[in-house]
Parts: C-alpha cells; structure tokens; sequence
C-alpha cells in the first residue's frame, strides 16, 4: 500500500501550524479569564451543562439554525458549508477505518482517491457506496459554495442587503476555502480518469477529462498538489481570519453554558466572543444607524474588528462611540455576542475627572417608615420631563389604595445607567451607592420605576434585595389579579417597543397585555425583538438632531402604517422623542390606563 | 378682468380680498372655520397700543360686504392642481373651484403646548397657553385653578420657537412684546398680583415695543428673569412649582406660582403645510417659500399663485395687514 506522496506536505503543515497556533490562544486566552470568570468554571465543569453544550453547539456551529430561522437559503449556505464539510470528514474518516483495518496516516482519510485508486471488493466491500456517499456530500458542499458565490454578487435573495466589508486577510482565507472543493472535485475526477474510480460525478467528470485527453498521472499530481495547498493555505490563515470561528464558537457556547459572562473589562472570554464572530454582517442591516442614515462602519461586526485588531485600535473608540447602543445587533447576532458589554468595554472612561466632594447634600435624609406593603416609585429624570406618566402613575396607586413614596418627586439623582453607557464608570457607582442606600434605608418592599433605562438599570446594575418592576410589569400585574378594574375603549393603538424595556430586559408581553386589557392592538410590521429605535435613545453622544430625526422618523411611519388612533409607548425618552414630531399622538401605556379605569 | 381665489379669511385674505374687489377682480374667498378672523376674535387688546381686537376684527369683516366677494365659510381647501394658466381647487366635500389666479393666506396656527410635556400644560391646572391668558383678559375671570385671584403669575418666552428640541429654530416675533402687554393687562386687573416673565432676551423690536417694556417695569412691577424653565410640577393645592436658571445670578432657582403662562410661538397651519406642499413651494419648518424677501416677497415659484401674511412666516396683524396690501398691488399690475 502506497502511504505517502509529497503533496501531502503543505496539508500536514496547514494541520500542525493550525494545530499549535489554535492551542497557544485559546491557552492564552483562557489564562486570562478574570476571577468572577475562572470561579465560575470551576464551579460547573463537572455540571451536566456539558450537555445542552454539545447540542447547542452541533445546532449552531454545524445547522446554523439561528441563520435559518432569518433567512432559509442564508441558513442552507452556511450548513451545508459547515455540516457538509463536516460530514465529508466524518464520513472519509470511517471510509479510511474501514479500508484499513489496520491503522493509517491521518491524511489518508483526505486523500484517500489518490491513495486507493482501484477499489477491490474483496478488501473493502463498501467501497461503492462510500465512492457514492462521498460524492453526494461534495455536490451538498459545492452547492453552499455556489450560493455562497452567488451572495458576493447578489446577496438580496439570501436575506442580506449589506454585507460584511471584509479585510485582506480573511479575502485570502476565503478564497482558498473557495478553492478546495473544487480542487477537491478536479483532484478526485483526474484520478478517476485514469482509474476509473469514484461515484457518480467524479467518474462522469473522469470521463471528460479522459475525453479531453489530459488524463495522465503528471495532472492527476497537479491537481492533488494544488488540492492539497489550499488545504494547507486555509489551515494556515484559520487562526488569524475569520474562520477561527469556527472552532472558538464551539468554545465560547460551552463557557455560556458554564454560566460565563462578560464582565466590564476585556477578559480572555472577550477574546473568545472576538473570535466567535463569523462576520456574517447580520448585523448590518437590522441596525438604524445603516438603514436610517447610511453610516455602515461602527456596526457589531466592524466594533469586534477593530477591537481585535490591535492596528486598527485607534479607530475604535470613535467606532464605539457612535452606537445609539438599542441593542438591536445584539437580538440579531446569531452567535449571540455581547456587543453592547463590549462595545462599553471600549468606551470606559476611567481618567475623567470626578470630584464628588460636595456629596449629595441637597438630597432630604430619608425616614424610614412604615413598610408593610408600601413601595418605593423612582419616575426617573426624563419622567421629570413627561409628567403625564408620573401623575398617572399616581393615579393608578390611589386607585388601587397602593401605599407609595414617590422617591424623586423633589430632588433626585439619575440611575447611573447613562453615565454608564458613556463609559464613566466610577461617576455611575457613585450614584448607584447613593441610591441604594435611599432605597434600603426607606425599607420599601418593591421598587416600581417609569422609565426603561432606570429599571434595566435596577434589575442589572444594581444589586437591590427587593423586586424591581416596570410599571407596565406593574399595571399588567394588578389587571390580572383584579385590583384595578378598567374598561375597554374603541381606541386602536400601536405599540412602540422601548429598546431598553424590550430588547434590553425582555418585557414584550406584559405592555401588550396592560394594552389589550383597554384599547385595541393593532400590528406592525417591526416588532418586539425587531422593533425600531425611536433614535433617541442615550446611547449615541455624537449624532446630531437631523440624524435623531430620521431614526425617528422611520420608526413613526412603522407604527403609523396601520393608522392607529394613537401611538403608545412605556418610555418616556421614547415618548418625548415622537412629541417632538409633529401632529403624532403618542401616550404611555400608565396615561391610557389611567384614562381607563373603571 | 380676472377672477381670484383666497385661500384663509383672516386679516391678510380679507384685506387683500378688499382691495381687489375694489378693482373690479372677482373674488372668491375660502375659510375653513365657520366665521372669519377667529385668530382675531380670540385676542382681548393688541399691542402696542391696546387697540380693541374685536373694533379690528369688525372693520375687517366690514370689508366682506363687497358684493364682488363670495364667501365661501366652513369650506376647508384640501387641495390645489393647475388648470391651463387657471387654477382649480378642491375642498374636503369634493366640490371644486376655478379661478385665474390664487392667493395663498392660510396663516398660522399657534404651538401646541402639549409637546412639551416638561411644562406639564393640560396636566397640571395652573398651566395655561397665552391664548388662554388672553381669553381670561378678555373675560376679566384670571383665576388660578381653584378659581381664586391668583397671587402670582408667571409667564414664559419661547415656547416651541427658538427651540432646537420640538424643532423651531425661528423666533416667532411677538411673544416678547405680547407677554409683556399681558403682563399689564393683568397688572391692571388684578393690581396685588405679582407677574414675572422668564425670558431667554427680549426682543423689543418695534415702535413703542421698547417704551412697553420701560413701563411694565416701572409704572406696574412686572418682574423680568432671564433663564428658560426647565419642568413644571404641580403642588398638593392646585398651584405650579417651576424649576429654572437665572442665568443673570448664575443660580437655580424653584418658585410656586398660580397660573404659569406659556408664551406659544407660530407655527405653519395644517392648510398652509398642505398647500405649499401641493404646491411645491414649502419652505423651511413648513412654511409657504416666496420668490424673494425683498422684491418679489408675494410671488412663488408657480405662476398665478401668490402668497400673503403668515403661510410665509412669523408676523404681527400690522405686518399682515400691510402684506396683503403689497399682495394686492401685486396682483393688480400683473393682472
């Protein structure tokens, strides 16, 4: 048995240079996970989270089934590259097994054609089947490539209007990805031409080539060479392209299932959430800042990118920065990355001057008082600016006889969630403390907020001993239990998802429960996880009013296109955002509901 | 001679309308509320000089009476085409008109108060517009919330003008000059009251507007602050707690009052929006586009329509008044 040619070299030295360069990262990487991080994996390796991990990840990393769940064809083009691919290893490895029983070089499995040119029944008896098996996964793999081909011309049909700009390094790997199935098919016809071997579409490709009169071994070698450094080219440029993600994705779906997450600093776990993104660009055009105004160059993909790139580093800052941070990449991404946490790692501003020392004196002390059933209600600042949800809010308490101390009906202090979007990260603390102490020391026994970015903030930033609601959570919550009685008006009414109340925290059903309770709910075409930024939102420091405005504005004509009587929302930044337009009638959901009691 | 359509019966559609019946034209006259002027009819006195709105608002529709105008009241013109070198109009019950020649004066229509929100106008009771304040001159009934003789009243400038936020940067032009007659109006009324108006600077740019402002504040103690209020909240009795800067001082400062008066800008009309945009002549924050400030200032880019009074811009009924008479003219030496 021949086991060895010289072509095979450039595929083993693609093999090992993968192999040492893929170890000494993730090695690295994993080194450099945070304590929070490295406890946390140590607390679950032995859990049986290992399991939902194989799944997810043979559901994501080979079916790409989030993919296919956005765009059928999109979906087949990365399984069948991925599962194909996979399964022509898989296969062309239990074909080697089989045909050698006893033992042979791992690149066999690849180069078996080549290898075994004249099948023998009596040494292999599966061989046809196999021949044919292998033949039917290369044409499974060469029909992703051809749609894949096909999405660099004309992506529209694969769901996509904008794709991922792409850089030097990962145009190569590309195309000498693109080149080894083919290469692969020519290598296997060459032979075949010769030998008569193969399935179905190796011997009739053979029989072409015989045909045309090049078969000869010189051309079979060619190709198996040519076959066999693209092979070695691809293996070489993985780990520093964009297909190290295929691998890292892998990586980064077991540490999730561990219970790992980001924190506010870049971490090894940041460096596997780098890695893990394909750059498909999904998240190009779901994001307003490219579908409103044309700036495609701070999306997801592009923000992972240039902070991976350490020359690039420069840029990404401002990339950061101009991010109206809705969340919207974050529902899209099918890797499902964190960008928001990392986007914020990149806008930390630790060396901001921070002079407290006036404290917060003008705030009242707080007195305790009686706590039975009482609740605390934080309107939020830009309640302070719609008091049509603040004294509804009011109502609503009275109406039910709930106990309430309006903790920032006079002096108040922010959240903290805005200066933390900005990356002010010890101003934000500073605040949080302050707040926190007024909330325990008031002894109130939940925390109802108005406004969206206060209660993620509560709910996430902050480590409170009550519950946290929403006030849509809230109306939703006394509805259902029969405390507030309200009646149904012939309103017809569109609901705004605020980004930081639906995407940002979930909370999709509850408002629509509270809405359906009194008026009638119409549908748009964008909704929940879709749902269109009001462009508003203070996440974006540098985008000026006429850009708001067209943000704005392409989220009005949405929830304008079924002609509602009027548009309801349950954030105040939202709110005041489609004021400002005019002739819109827009109201919080607590305004309608309060308008509706019975 | 020629036949003319005038879109809007307020001071400028009425005036011009005059001035061409009495040249022979025939006029056709379209207003789409049940009587004319009621931009008019709502005021109690005018400054500067406390002329009676209604003996103003009389005179005019005195000149309805010409029998070369028909009018055409509770008529709402929902849009325009070219008809050869006429023009057809349709109004919402379908029905049309034709005429040579067409005369946009579809004016203003004052701010909605409701768009900013912070000065909590229809939320708290103490919160009124100037239109309000003005009915409450006219009526002589200013009353706080709980119908008492309020003890103070505040008023504040630029309410959606000069506002990047609900998205006027143009100044309206007589909310300064109007706050400050309001101001001694009431002060004449209600003489124990204390008035204070909030401004971010005065804009007293008219004959007798500057010696108005003398006089409020020496001969009626109308107290005057520079800083915009930032919210309105509403206390446990009816009354409004504002929150503000005095930028003067350089400090913060909170103050209850009875009634806060919100000095609303001008805004384009709904009819003025349609009609310049049917037309193709919308110029900036929805305003009709003449040809040229200077020269050409009742001329638009389509030949045969003309523009009048507010659908241009921010105006006082004198400026109005003497803009349709410009418009007239006009008209006439090219007709």
């Amino acid at each position: 048995m021949n086991s060895f040619s010289i072509f095979v070299i450039p595929f083993c030295a693609g093999v090992l240079a993968l192999l040492v360069f893929s170890v000494w990262k993730y090695w690295r990487w994993i080194r450099s996970f945070d304590r929070l991080q490295r406890a946390t994996i140590r607390r679950n390796i032995w859990s049986w989270r290992f399991l939902p991990a194989i799944w997810e990840a043979f559901r994501e990393g080979l079916l790409h089934w989030r993919i296919t769940k956005k765009n059928i064809l999109l979906g087949y083009m990365h399984r069948s590259l991925a599962f194909g691919w996979f399964l022509l290893i898989v296969v062309g490895a239990v074909q080697a097994v089989l045909a050698y029983p006893h033992g042979h070089p791992f690149w066999m499995a690849i180069f078996y054609n080549y290898f075994e040119p004249e099948c023998n029944p009596v040494d292999f008896p599966h061989a046809v089947f196999f021949a044919n098996l292998m033949d039917a996964l290369l044409i499974y793999v060469l029909s992703g490539l051809f749609l894949a081909m096909f999405k660099k011309v004309w992506s529209r049909p694969l769901g996509m209007k904008r794709t991922t700009r792409h850089t030097l390094m990962d145009r190569v790997a590309k195309m000498a990805l693109w080149c080894i199935f083919p290469l692969r098919l020519l290598s296997e016809a060459s032979t075949s031409a010769i030998y008569g071997n193969g399935g179905f579409m190796t011997r009739g490709l053979g029989r072409v080539i015989d045909a045309i009169g090049i078969a000869d071994p010189a051309f079979e070698y060619t190709c198996w060479l040519l076959y066999s450094i693209a092979l070695g080219t691809f293996f070489c440029l993985m780990p520093f392209s964009r297909y190290m993600h295929i691998f890292t994705e892998v990586f980064l779906i077991y540490f999730r299932q561990l219970g790992v997450h980001d924190s506010n600093r870049k971490t090894g776990y940041t460096m596997f959430e780098l890695s893990a993104c394909s750059r498909c660009g999904i998240c190009i055009d779901g994001c307003p800042m490219n579908r409103e105004l044309g700036i495609v160059n701070m999306q997801g993909v592009y923000m992972l990118q240039s902070v991976r790139n350490l020359e690039l580093q420069r840029n990404a800052e401002s990339i950061a920065e101009n991010c109206l941070m809705c969340d919207r990449c974050v529902a899209d991404c099918p890797v499902n990355i964190d960008l928001s946490v990392i986007r914020r790692q990149v806008r930390i501003k630790n060396k901001a001057p921070f002079d407290n020392k006036g404290g917060y004196t003008y705030l009242r002390n707080v007195q305790p008082f009686n706590s039975i059933g009482r609740v605390a209600y934080f309107g939020g600042c830009m309640s302070h600016l719609t008091p049509g949800i603040t004294s509804s809010m009011e109502t609503i308490f009275n109406a039910v006889g709930q106990k309430y101390w309006f903790m920032d009906k006079e002096e108040t202090i922010c959240c903290g969630r805005p200066l933390l979007q900005q990356g002010f990260e010890n101003q934000a603390a500073d605040l949080r403390r302050k707040n926190t102490e007024m909330i325990q020391g008031s002894k109130a026994t939940m925390l109802i907020t108005s406004c969206p970015i206060c209660y993620q903030s509560f709910r996430k930033e902050y480590n409170l001993s009550i519950p946290v609601m929403h006030h849509t959570e809230y109306i939703d919550m006394l509805i259902r239990e029969g405390h507030l009685k309200v009646r149904h008006d012939n309103l017809k009414v569109t609901y705004h998802d605020p980004c930081e109340l639906g995407r940002g925290c979930g909370i999709y059903d509850e408002p629509r429960n509270v809405l359906r309770a009194v008026t009638t709910l119409l549908r748009t075409d964008n909704e929940r996880e879709k749902s269109l930024c009001c462009g508003f939102n203070l996440g974006n420091p540098t985008l000026d009013l006429e850009q708001q405005t067209k943000i704005r504005d392409a989220a009005r004509d949405n929830l304008m296109a079924p002609h509602p009587d009027i548009i309801a929302t349950a954030c105040p930044m939202c709110k005041k955002a489609f004021l400002r337009a005019e002739d819109i009638p827009v109201k919080d959901i607590a305004e309608i509901v309060a308008a509706n009691i019975s | 001679m020629k036949s003319i359509s005038i879109i809007g019966a307020g001071p400028a559609g009425i005036e011009a309308a005059a001035i061409l019946a009495a040249h022979g034209m025939s006029v056709s006259i379209f207003e789409k509320s049940e009587s004319p002027l009621s931009n008019i009819t709502d005021k109690a006195f005018l400054f500067p000089n406390f002329a009676d709105a209604n003996d103003l608002a009389h005179k005019l529709a005195e000149k309805l009476k010409s029998p070369s105008i028909t009018q055409h009241l509770s008529t709402e013109i929902v849009s325009l085409s070219r008809n050869g070198k006429g023009w057809t109009l349709k109004d919402n019950k379908g029905q049309s008109y034709s005429s040579d020649l067409l005369l946009l004066a579809t004016g203003y229509t004052p701010f909605d108060a409701h768009r900013k929100e912070e000065l909590g106008y229809d939320i708290y009771k103490g919160v009124v517009t100037s239109l309000d304040m003005e009915r409450m001159i006219r009526d002589k009934a200013i009353l706080n919330s709980i119908g008492e003789k309020p003890r103070r009243v505040v008023f504040l400038q630029c309410v959606g003008s000069r506002d990047e936020k609900s998205g006027n940067h143009y100044c309206s032009k007589l909310c300064c000059v109007t706050a400050v007659k309001q101001a001694i109006e009431l002060k004449k009324q209600l003489p124990d009251t204390e008035a204070y108006i909030f401004y971010m600077d005065l804009r007293m740019w008219g004959q007798h507007f500057e010696e108005l402002y003398r006089e409020s504040q020496q001969d009626y103690g109308v107290r005057f602050v520079r800083g915009r209020i930032s919210e309105a909240s509403g206390t446990f009795d009816g009354r409004v707690q504002i929150k503000a800067e005095d930028t003067l001082m350089g400090l913060p400062l909170k103050m209850t009052t009875d009634l806060l008066v919100l000095m609303v800008g001008m805004e384009a009309s709904v009819g003025t929006r349609c009609l310049a945009k049917e037309a193709g002549i919308c110029g900036e924050y929805g305003f009709a586009q003449s040809i040229d400030p200077h020269m050409d200032d009742n001329l638009s880019a389509q030949e045969g329509l003309f523009l009048c009074g507010t659908c241009k811009r921010p105006m006082t009924i004198a400026d109005t008044i003497a803009d349709a008479r410009s418009a007239a003219t006009t008209i006439l030496s090219l007709a």
